[in-house]
């Protein structure tokens, strides 16, 4: 499995908000153990999802100049699911961006429904830090891969997202 | 803003940072000891601070970092007399003299009490 839990950018505008599509498939093995017989998006996925996409918001910020790491999750409420074939679109707000870091907003929804929101507290770290070897690097918002998701995950007609 | 306004907004900004009851925000409250804050939640107090009284607050004003990295400012893990003048400079809305009682170090993180966050507010709001 590759860690992507959002397909495309839909929206971009640089230190202020983002839209990612996600879109969930009954291919993806763990909905057919979430649950057996009844296959709903894992809220903790939807959790990594929201983070992509705030942490690739406050990260484009900074030219990705720092790694940016989930670092807090002060609130999330899911208030329904998502389920194969729905289209979950995260949109996330910068809500404060210091040196040390940055902190989001950010909604699930599928159509006009909204499956969850939550607040994603983010700093930076950088190669440098004496900190750096400590923090395992399941930890990072992104890799360079994660980010060819700004490249490639257009739309089908070349077209840029909208608000850049 | 008055001080009683302040200690208000201070205090849901802390539940909300927390996750603790209104009653545990006691003005006397410690953010560590008593209200189980870690390193990470001060840089989201600091954040929600400046979003709730529209100010900016500058890194290490209002929680300085690394205040005993100076080895010249502790002995026998007390802050020395120099330590506690440095203490003083970078943090004049802390209640150094009560820590100046019992300087260990360890002692530190208990000056960082609700206090101490609506003093450099206060102080922060009355200089802007």
């Amino acid at each position: 499995m590759r860690w992507f839990w959002i397909d495309r950018f839909t929206e971009f505008e640089s230190g202020k908000y983002a839209k990612a599509v996600k879109n969930v498939s009954l291919a993806e093995e763990h909905l057919h153990d979430h649950f057996p017989g009844f296959a709903i998006m894992p809220g903790s996925l939807m959790i990594e999802g929201m983070a992509q996409t705030g942490g690739i918001l406050l990260g484009e910020l900074n030219q990705f100049k720092h790694i940016v790491i989930l670092a807090k999750v002060p609130k999330v409420t899911f208030h329904s699911w998502a389920v194969p074939g729905d289209s979950i679109i995260y949109t996330a707000t910068l809500t404060n961006v210091g040196e040390e870091g940055g902190s989001t907003e950010i909604t699930a929804h599928v159509g006009d429904r909204l499956v969850a929101e939550a607040e994603i507290m983010f700093v930076h770290l950088d190669q440098k830090d004496p900190q750096f070897g400590a923090i395992d690097q399941k930890n990072f918002v992104f890799s360079m891969n994660l980010l060819g998701i700004l490249d490639v995950g257009q739309a089908g007609d070349g077209s840029e997202p909208a608000g850049e | 803003m008055s001080r009683d306004e302040i200690i208000e907004k201070v205090k849901e900004t802390l539940v909300d940072a927390l996750g603790v009851d209104d009653d545990e925000v006691t003005e006397a409250a410690t953010l560590v000891d008593d209200l189980g804050a870690e390193s990470i939640d001060f840089l989201d107090i600091v954040f929600r601070l400046e979003k709730n009284f529209s100010i900016k607050i500058p890194r290490g004003e209002l929680f300085p970092e690394n205040l005993t990295a100076d080895a010249s400012l502790v002995a026998d893990g007390q802050v020395t007399k120099d330590g506690i003048a440095a203490l003083r400079q970078k943090m004049p809305h802390a209640d150094v003299d009560a820590f100046a009682e019992d300087p260990r170090v360890e002692n530190i993180q208990g000056m960082f009490t609700v206090t101490m966050i609506v003093n450099f507010i206060e102080n922060k709001l009355n200089a802007g």
